[in-house]
């Protein structure tokens, strides 16, 4: 048995908002992968819960009519992965959200409950910050509109208020059309293991395909939270495809970062892949969005 | 504590049971509905010991409340066998290919190779190792495993050919 105590299962999402209002010290519930671990281990145990992940209509994904993308929150990572929509406009979260754990975690893990969590390791959340995510926060009285850029707070820690369940997570047209990107975790095993580091790269080309239009680039586990290298992004605009491109952009990106020495790695080696994954990310990029590197 | 309702589909079986909103899928298919091929390893989701399908996907039961599977459909290894309680095909091609040493995996490893070798598609072995990851195996080594999946998955797709 898992170790809580008051139950609260809403029957649909206005529910769901009354009862956060009405108990906003119960625990989140989604689709459990880190909440029922942290029960089971003792450090979540004895809370209340709220309930979420039986409702429907937070999952799934469309296309606004401006374009743009809409994910639902409970939606699990082996569906993003699969959703036709994503394969086509941003395939890159679909192959970020593919190398979380393994098959099982995939299809219980939500995009929402990823982000929501506020690790620094989370597969999506540098994906979803290189391609300027807008997030949709509701409570009972109505709901506001946030940037994921201002999301993460500290480790753990997300602007998301006591009463707010996060209700959508949206890319707009302009951020996905004619980019392409690129995600690389590195990490010990190929499968079942937490990144060391990942890196989201993403790249628009001007007409001629020769220069770079916009190139935007984010980790996870190079400092406390997610976060995106904007000294990086600055270095790239307006340059060809070549070696000293990819060298300044690893340089600068380190302007950007603040990583730490832990169990997994030390801040010295997490310094150099933040470089070397910064370099191959940019490169698959560019030769993604048709780029002709060093030609 | 709260209890409540859950109706759902076990192997084919329309069941409907009042339980304890805490307990795990794990605790309720092995010791209230006895199908003891579930199996609690790790109970973190790591291991894979306890997968079952639902709705046709893989799911460790471990770290899955019994009441969100209300109203959809499970399988666990006891459903693969037929009526006389013969072993379908990827169990004995588990047999066959010694991809069994202590055992206590080996359900794990079969419920995530049946969407494999139900799919109709044809997937290479890196392919199967990805989709056999989040199950662990401390005997075999890996190698006789994805030969049974191997194996069972074009047997079918000749069989479907013929």
């Amino acid at each position: 048995m898992f170790d809580f105590k008051e139950f609260y299962q809403p029957k649909d999402l206005a529910e769901a908002l009354e009862m956060h209002a009405e108990h906003p010290e119960a625990v989140v519930l989604a689709g459990g992968s880190d909440v029922l671990i942290k029960i089971r281990g003792g450090r979540e145990a004895g809370c209340d819960i709220l309930n979420i992940y039986g409702l429907d209509e937070l999952r799934g994904i469309s296309m606004n009519q401006d374009g743009t993308l809409v994910i639902l929150p409970l939606t699990s990572f082996s569906h993003v992965t699969r959703d036709p929509i994503i394969q086509k406009y941003v395939p890159t979260l679909g192959e970020a959200v593919d190398l979380v754990g393994g098959p099982q975690i995939r299809n219980i893990g939500t995009i929402g409950g990823n982000i929501c969590n506020g690790v620094t390791s989370a597969d999506s959340a540098s994906t979803l910050k290189a391609y300027d995510a807008v997030l949709e926060l509701s409570n009972a009285k109505g709901k506001r509109i946030l940037p994921y850029a201002d999301f993460n707070l500290g480790p753990g820690k997300v602007d998301l208020r006591p009463d707010e369940l996060l209700t959508a997570i949206m890319i707009p047209k302009e951020s996905y059309e004619h980019t392409y990107g690129h995600y690389i975790k590195y990490a010990m095993r190929r499968a079942m293991d937490i990144a060391t580091l990942g890196c989201s790269v993403n790249v628009r080309l001007d007409k001629e395909k020769l220069h770079i239009d916009r190139m935007r680039i984010a980790f996870g586990v190079a400092a406390p939270t997610p976060i995106r290298a904007f000294s990086a992004e600055k270095v790239a605009y307006g340059r060809g495809f070549d070696e000293t491109l990819l060298d300044d952009v690893a340089k600068a990106a380190l302007d950007d970062v603040n990583p730490r020495s832990s169990w997994r790695a030390s801040k010295e080696f997490r310094i150099h892949l933040i470089q070397e994954l910064s370099k191959r990310a940019l490169k698959r990029s560019i030769e993604k969005a048709g780029g002709n590197f060093n030609g | 504590m709260a209890k409540a309702i859950l109706n759902c589909t076990i192997n084919g079986k329309q069941i409907e049971e009042y339980i304890d909103v805490r307990m795990s899928l794990a605790d309720f298919l092995h010791n209230d509905e006895g199908l003891t091929s579930v199996k609690k390893g790790c109970e973190v989701g790591e291991c894979g010991a306890c997968t079952v399908l639902i709705d046709g996907e893989t799911f460790d039961s471990c770290i899955y409340l019994a009441i969100w599977a209300n109203g959809k459909s499970i399988r666990t290894l006891e459903g693969l066998e037929d009526r006389e309680g013969h072993l379908s095909d990827i169990q004995q091609a588990f047999v066959d290919e010694g991809a069994v040493q202590c055992g206590f995996c080996t359900p794990g490893f079969i419920m995530s190779s049946v969407p494999i070798i139900e799919s109709g598609k044809s997937y290479t072995r890196n392919e199967i190792r990805k989709l056999i990851s989040g199950n662990f195996c401390r005997c075999t080594g890996y190698e006789k495993i994805i030969d049974a999946i191997e194996k069972t998955m074009q047997k079918r797709l000749d069989d479907k050919k013929a």
